[in-house]
């Protein structure tokens, strides 16, 4: 058996680490979020240049060739130094979709320009305040065109083009829609995680390419995605129990150590289990989306759920192990809180990821 | 990054099988397994499972030949549980004496010793059980106070331990009593093994919360060992007991009973106000949350695999494993008597009932969240061993024990 990820895979982990980190990568998450530019430009190019966007894009149209446990070591650094660029949106989402469901030509369109970073491509999917399903997406394709508005689109102000869902005839499908497009209005919405930006999208008539359409090419969509986000709120979960723990450790109260006190340390023992079991799902997300597993629904159902509750659980405590210096805006902990609700967001609820995962479960009729 | 064996592992697991299924009939289900009629029915079935194992050379398997045991590498152990779990095969019974005695007689006891114990405890002939809890002592056992006594090459032993499984079907003990009270309290301890049928051994049954009784009281009066069995130094019976625990902690593994398979079952087909309980949205949740516990747990497992076929040795992180499963075998265990609701807490005479399994869950996952370290102790040794952090602050450290407080319990 060999449930792990290679030496040379782990030597590019570690590269992306000490990059991330020289590059100051969480200095540079507070000032956007301090700051007006939506996201930071110089270290995407940075990251651009170090061939990262273009890990999974086959070589024929621009990219490495390298596969998906490449792109999964380096979701985690993204996550663990809460880089503020639009590296989800382009490389995990629309990547993806133009990746599995466009033609040659789409293909070629579109993915050296991600490869190399040149362009930036966003997933428009919710329309409002609850999931989108089959049911009641409203944004209408008909005739090359598309109608309708989109809501919290990450990166929809930066992005040079949009994947989009829209209702065809009685079906879902991904349309490809340039942000340059006649009849196409973006608005900057401010979210409570302003180190990653995020818009509303009308569209009016507004031309658009079909991609292979259907209900469970999205839901495929979001499932690889999902395993991909998920490294990123595992380096963001890890990040905050190393951060909770070095608090503790130098922080003295009643004449000793935080972290002597056990009602810390099994507040970081819990953290620690949160972390490991979310790390093994990972793992098993990362095999099943390397490998196109029959089991990528299930596995990207499970990761999703267990990277999310890692997240939520040490990215609070994190707050809380801190005491009240972890409330101040000086501090880095509420950066962590806000990216975990972010990503948490992102590609849908942990109510919906559960019901997916017992769904497939159903369908895999695992008795 | 890939599930399967080395050509090496591929053809050691195939000849595990061959001989398995040569000898013993393969499951017919997940809810399959070898039955027995007695306690005492069990072990004579283990007594002769074992004696075949150990001719075939699958006995304690990581022992040295000359132990009776294969000198196998921790991944082909690995391998060999994979196949047998296979299998319908009886349990039980030696994993005290294979798993935490043999390893400290092969590290402290004298040649002559291990030639004449460690076979007859690999071919299953020989039983044991470790005797160290006490009434004050569990989670703090360098607390115990059963008195060791020397006078020229005999030690005499009073007190009392509790906890002791199968003490009383056990042939040998591995003991470990206070020698000097005037010590501090890890430093007077000293460590021996004896014969459970020594006159002044009195072994009394615990019932316990579940009606069975697996463990016991053992009361010592004036029991005589001689030196020669004391393992270790006269004072240096916490380092030989921490062997012990370190072996203890490897071999208490996943919470036995149902799991998610079970109350995903159960939900499909059982009603719940008119629709099947797999509708239920909070049903499907909490299941949603037992699936990624037990997977997450599962492909960690998978990942310590992975660590000892590269040849590396696997760290603490294991002790998760008990911490969650104990406590998700509990809610499991409340939520499937809770999904038969009334019905959920009758007892029934049938053993395959549903409600049978999850009652038995029940009362075990509270036993398995204190035995072996309870879920604190695990807690803190994740917090100190695998995260670095501090030992907590210690009211006894360096007083002699004998003026340490006690309270009353």
């Amino acid at each position: 058996m060999n449930f792990e990820f290679s030496a040379d895979q782990m030597q590019l982990k570690d590269i992306a680490r000490k990059f991330l980190e020289k590059e100051e990568s969480v200095k540079r998450a507070r000032n956007v979020l301090e700051g007006d530019s939506p996201f930071d430009e110089e270290l995407w190019k940075q990251i651009a240049e170090m061939g990262f966007t273009a890990t999974a894009i086959p070589e024929e149209f621009g990219g490495l060739g390298l596969g998906y446990l490449e792109l999964c070591v380096i979701a985690e650094e993204l996550g663990r130094s809460l880089a503020p660029t639009p590296f989800s949106s382009s490389v995990y989402l629309a990547s993806e979709a133009i990746l599995q469901f466009g033609s040659d030509s789409t293909k070629q369109n579109y993915l050296p320009s991600i490869a190399s970073a040149e362009k930036i491509g966003a997933f428009a999917h919710s329309e409002a305040n609850t999931a989108p399903t089959e049911e009641n997406i409203s944004c209408e394709y008909k005739d090359g065109s598309i109608n309708g508005s989109k809501i919290a689109v990450a990166d929809g102000d930066i992005a040079d083009f949009f994947i989009v869902t829209a209702r065809t005839n009685d079906e879902i499908g991904l349309f490809v829609v340039n942000s340059q497009s006649k009849g196409i209005e973006i608005k900057s919405q401010s979210t409570l995680d302003p180190s990653r930006s995020h818009a509303s999208i009308s569209f009016k008539n507004v031309e658009a390419e079909a991609l292979d359409s259907g209900w469970s090419n999205v839901q495929t969509l979001l499932d690889r995605a999902a395993v991909l986000f998920s490294f990123e709120q595992l380096g963001g979960a890890e990040a905050c129990m190393d951060m909770a723990k070095e608090y503790a450790m130098g922080r003295y109260a009643f004449g000793r150590s935080i972290a002597s006190f056990q009602a810390i340390k099994h507040k970081l023992a819990d953290m620690y289990i949160a972390v490991e079991l979310a790390r093994s799902n990972c793992y098993y997300g990362a095999w099943a989306l390397s490998t196109n597993a029959p089991e990528l629904a299930t596995a990207a159902a499970t990761c999703r759920v267990s990277a999310s509750q890692a997240y939520h659980e040490c990215s609070k405590e994190n707050i809380q192990t801190h005491g009240g210096m972890g409330f101040t805006w000086e501090f880095d902990c509420h950066l962590y809180y806000r990216r975990c609700r972010q990503l948490a967001a992102n590609i849908g609820s942990q109510s919906i990821w559960k019901d997916k995962l017992i769904s497939s479960l159903e369908r895999a009729n695992q008795l | 990054m890939d599930f399967n064996d080395t050509p090496e592992e591929a053809n050691f697991r195939k000849e595990a099988y061959d001989w398995l299924k040569a000898n013993a009939p393969l499951k017919e289900g997940p809810k399959d397994g070898w039955r027995t009629a007695s306690e005492e029915e069990g072990l004579k079935e283990v007594k002769v499972w074992q004696k075949k194992l150990h001719e075939a050379g699958w006995a304690c398997m990581h022992w040295p030949k000359a132990y009776g045991g294969r000198e196998s590498t921790p991944i082909e152990r690995v391998i060999w549980g994979q196949e047998v779990s296979k299998f319908k095969v009886p349990g039980g019974y030696l994993e005290i004496g294979q798993g935490m005695a043999g390893p400290v007689m092969m590290m402290y006891a004298t040649e002559e010793q291990k030639e004449r114990y460690l076979p007859p405890m690999a071919k299953g002939e020989e039983i044991w059980c470790q005797l160290f809890s006490e009434p004050g002592a569990g989670s703090d056992l360098a607390g115990l106070k059963t008195k060791s006594v020397q006078e020229g090459d005999t030690w005499t032993i009073n007190g009392q331990k509790i906890w002791t499984s199968g003490a009383h079907f056990s042939d040998y003990g591995i003991l470990v009593t206070r020698s000097d009270p005037n010590a501090p309290k890890h430093k007077g301890l000293t460590y021996f093994f004896l014969d459970m049928k020594s006159p002044g051994v009195e072994v009394r049954p615990i019932k316990q919360i579940s009606g069975g009784a697996n463990f016991n009281e053992v009361y010592f009066t004036d029991v005589k060992i001689p030196d020669s069995q004391r393992l270790g130094a006269v004072g240096d019976g916490w380092k030989v007991s921490l062997t012990t625990l370190m072996n203890e902690r490897l071999a208490v593994g996943d919470a036995s009973g149902p799991d998610f398979q079970e109350a995903f079952t159960l939900a499909r087909g059982q009603d719940l106000n008119g629709k099947l309980a797999i509708e239920n949205d909070s049903v499907r949740e909490k299941l949603a949350d037992w699936y990624c516990q037990q997977s997450g747990l599962k492909f960690a497992k998978y990942r310590n695999i992975s660590a000892l076929s590269r040849g590396e040795t696997p760290g603490p992180q294991s002790s998760i494993t008990k911490v969650v499963s104990g406590n998700k075998l509990q809610e499991i265990a409340n939520f499937g008597m809770d999904l038969l609701d009334s019905g959920g807490i009758v007892r029934s005479d049938e053993k395959d009932a549903d409600q049978s399994m999850y009652q038995m869950g029940f009362y075990g996952a509270a036993g398995i969240r204190i035995a072996g370290g309870t879920d604190e102790i695990l807690k803190n040794i994740i917090s100190e061993q695998v995260l670095g952090m501090p030992q907590d602050m210690r009211a006894d450290k360096g007083i002699p024990f004998n003026e340490i407080p006690s309270g009353n319990k």
